[in-house]
């Protein structure tokens, strides 16, 4: 899960990373007339999405007095912003965070990281900071620290000194960012993160070290043991998508005409490859799990048709335990109920694969079967063709 | 010869008694595999599937010599399900469970490291994965045991349904395997391609390997400059993902492209500067090792 950048700064508060104050968030439908702007000012409002680059794109503004600020945060409500990582859609901007600004003398890039090679925690920095740490890395390589850590004893004095002379902090502020920099650590243990970023950690003018930003990331497969995370809405996923993701289904909207239901990630993945292959292009990454009874078949098709843009709709089931003659069953069953008016391929393959297809055409439902998924992949790009 | 599992692998089911493992269990006893125990914290000294059931692992491998683990504990215990067949010298862990934490898996990690340096390591399959089998011989996993074929392609995945279909390409062109292994689709992992193409390449059986990769990570392009200095057989790969949107994980927490890394583009090029063969319509797996390998056969025999 991906937290927006005031959440983040909750949790750096709860485990003692220095943030600037803030004066709270305001959403769309609050009054921003009513919130209390602490400190002499500025102050800086920033649009929460879930995309980094949002200053280029007008999603961070500094306010000179309280007015400018609650007019600005009037303003940002409701915006849409689109940011160099939003992949060319438009986020609109629900909440927006307001904190006291601060005179940046320093920036600097501070992160842990998983590392997936070395199945451990990884440090990253480098003294260069509000910078895309990508290109850094790409760049100028000789920039950017790397530093493994153990996961049960967190990052050790030495290490954090290290990376404190290496990143020229103030001998004044050497205490105060060796234990932000153990704390990130803490937190992404603490938490079961799978990213804690601050982009840019600054030195102020008056001497202080402080968070300007926060990015999160949390794993989803540890929220059983974080109330507090698992009481926090999905910012990431579409309404149809959590709605999917209540009901057990794994489903990601796409910009595509051609409803995809598959069975197994790795396979859903290949199958909107395939349909790009063929010339088409998939609506949506479905998965309908491994087991693929009628009952989920059925939801998985209600799902796929609250997406307008779907002109036709692919089936690719492998059916391995759960037999294909069952799953033709669940197909025809759910077909029936969901009164299904766009085109429908099915491909079938495994266990009782004729039993499945025989059922299928006996079933008295308009529907196209194919042999292989190349097949069956050509003639959804053909149904959704002749849909235009 | 096979990897990792044969017909005299003596397989311990952890949380035999649950739903998912005493249905999994039985296909593994109905398609031949060797299940000598179950085992369920608080079941010991009961028996399940006409098997004994113990309370802990050590006294599983104690009483029935089981040298082989297959894990359906659910996630939060399969962590400490897969360290305490560690610990208990299990030599092939393989966990199926989906939904394992990453910092659980980054400290088994760790612990299987350390106890691989004290001279008592162990390899584990998974989490997150369909598991392994080698065809007419043992399977420990939640594949379908039908469609496979014993024989002399060696085949590694990190995706479950995406075997399948693999698989069956390869066994209806008559194309057996000698085993087949699901390293699964986690972040944090036991064994990576490498891993298991060292054995691969080592197996007197394996004549080919069909590796099975998608976005995310560097496992495919680690695998790649494997393959370029350590294998003579020849490797045929897919990479699932090629069209997924950045920044969106592909149902396995695995699957994600960020930024510049982990894309399909990365991946296919460093596999064809490896040699290796990439196929890239999934349907043509099957008929493309087919036909490759027949070419071979004939200028062997030329």
């Amino acid at each position: 899960m991906k937290l927006l950048e005031y959440e983040g700064k909750e949790l750096f508060q709860l485990y003692g990373i220095p943030v600037q104050p803030s004066c709270g968030v305001v959403r769309i439908g609050d009054d921003p007339d009513a919130m209390v702007l602490e400190g002499p000012g500025p102050w800086v409002v920033k649009a929460q999405v879930l995309a980094g680059g949002r200053g280029k794109a007008g999603g961070i503004k500094i306010a000179r007095t309280k007015e400018e600020a609650r007019a600005l945060t009037r303003g940002m409500l409701g915006m849409k912003l689109t940011t160099h990582q939003t992949h060319g859609t438009a986020l609109t901007v629900e909440e927006v965070l307001v904190v006291q600004a601060c005179e940046p003398e320093r920036e600097m890039y501070l992160s842990v990281v998983l590392d997936r090679r070395s199945a451990s925690l990884m440090i990253v920095a480098s003294a260069e900071g509000g910078v895309s740490i990508e290109e850094l890395a790409h760049t100028r390589p000789e920039l950017v620290i790397k530093m493994p850590v153990d996961a049960d004893r967190g990052l050790l004095d030495f290490q954090a000194r290290e990376l404190a002379f290496a990143l020229k902090i103030p001998r004044a502020l050497f205490t105060d960012f060796i234990a932000a920099a153990k704390n990130m650590v803490r937190l992404f243990t603490g938490h079961d993160a799978s990213l804690v970023e601050i982009n840019p950690l600054v030195v102020t003018r008056d001497g202080k070290l402080t968070a300007l930003d926060a990015k999160v990331v949390t794993d989803d497969n540890a929220l059983f043991r974080h109330k507090d995370l698992a009481a926090r809405p999905d910012h990431e996923s579409s309404e149809i998508e959590l709605e999917a993701k209540a009901i057990g289904i794994n489903y990601i909207g796409l910009d595509g005409d051609i409803g995809c239901m598959v069975n197994g990630a790795g396979l859903a993945m290949a199958t909107l490859d395939t349909v790009k292959l063929a010339g088409g292009s998939a609506a949506n990454f479905l998965d309908v799990g491994g087991g693929a009874s009628v009952d989920q078949i059925t939801k998985a098709f209600q799902i796929i048709l609250k997406d307008a843009k779907v002109k036709a709709v692919l089936v690719n089931i492998f059916g391995g335990i759960m037999k294909c003659d069952n799953i033709a069953r669940g197909v025809a069953e759910a077909v029936k109920k969901v009164k299904l008016r766009v085109p429908l391929i099915v491909r079938l393959e495994g266990t009782n694969v004729e039993e499945g297809k025989q059922l299928l055409k006996d079933s008295g439902i308009r529907l196209e079967q194919a042999d292989s998924l190349w097949e069956a992949a050509q003639k959804a790009v053909a149904a959704a063709d002749g849909g235009r | 010869m096979s990897i990792l599992l044969d017909k005299k692998t003596r397989l311990l089911v952890h949380g035999m008694t649950g739903a998912q493992g005493s249905f999994h269990a039985g296909q593994c006893i109905e398609y031949g595999s060797n299940v000598v125990a179950g085992m369920t914290p608080g079941k010991g000294g009961t028996r399940h599937l006409d098997r004994p059931v113990f309370d802990t692992v050590k006294e599983a491998v104690a009483g029935t010599g089981a040298d082989a683990s297959l894990i359906f504990v659910p996630p939060p215990f399969a962590a400490d399900s897969i360290l305490e067949a560690a610990e208990a010298g299990i030599k092939v862990i393989i966990a199926i469970t989906e939904g394992v934490p990453v910092m659980d898996m980054v400290r088994v990690k760790d612990r299987l490291r350390r106890l691989e340096l004290e001279g008592r390591g162990t390899v584990l399959v998974g989490p997150n994965c369909p598991g392994v089998i080698t065809p007419g011989e043992c399977k420990a996993g939640i594949m379908p045991g039908y469609i496979h074929k014993k024989g002399g392609i060696g085949v590694v995945s990190r995706s479950g349904t995406l075997t399948y279909e693999a698989v069956w390409q390869l066994t209806r062109l008559g194309l057996g395997q000698s085993t087949v292994v699901g390293i699964g689709g986690d972040p944090v992992q036991g064994m990576n391609f490498v891993d298991v193409l060292k054995l691969f390449q080592a197996d007197k059986r394996t004549e080919a390997v069909v590796m099975i990769g998608e976005i995310g990570g560097s496992a495919e392009e680690d695998a790649a400059a494997f393959i370029r200095k350590n294998m003579t057989k020849p490797v045929f790969s897919f990479v699932a993902g090629k069209t997924a949107p950045p920044g969106r994980r592909m149902g396995h927490a695995g699957a994600i492209v960020e930024g510049t890394a982990g894309t399909h583009a990365s991946k296919v090029a460093a596999l064809e500067r490896a040699g290796v063969t990439v196929v890239e319509n999934l349907s043509n797996i099957g008929e493309t090792v087919a036909s490759r390998l027949k070419k071979k056969a004939k200028a062997v025999r030329k």
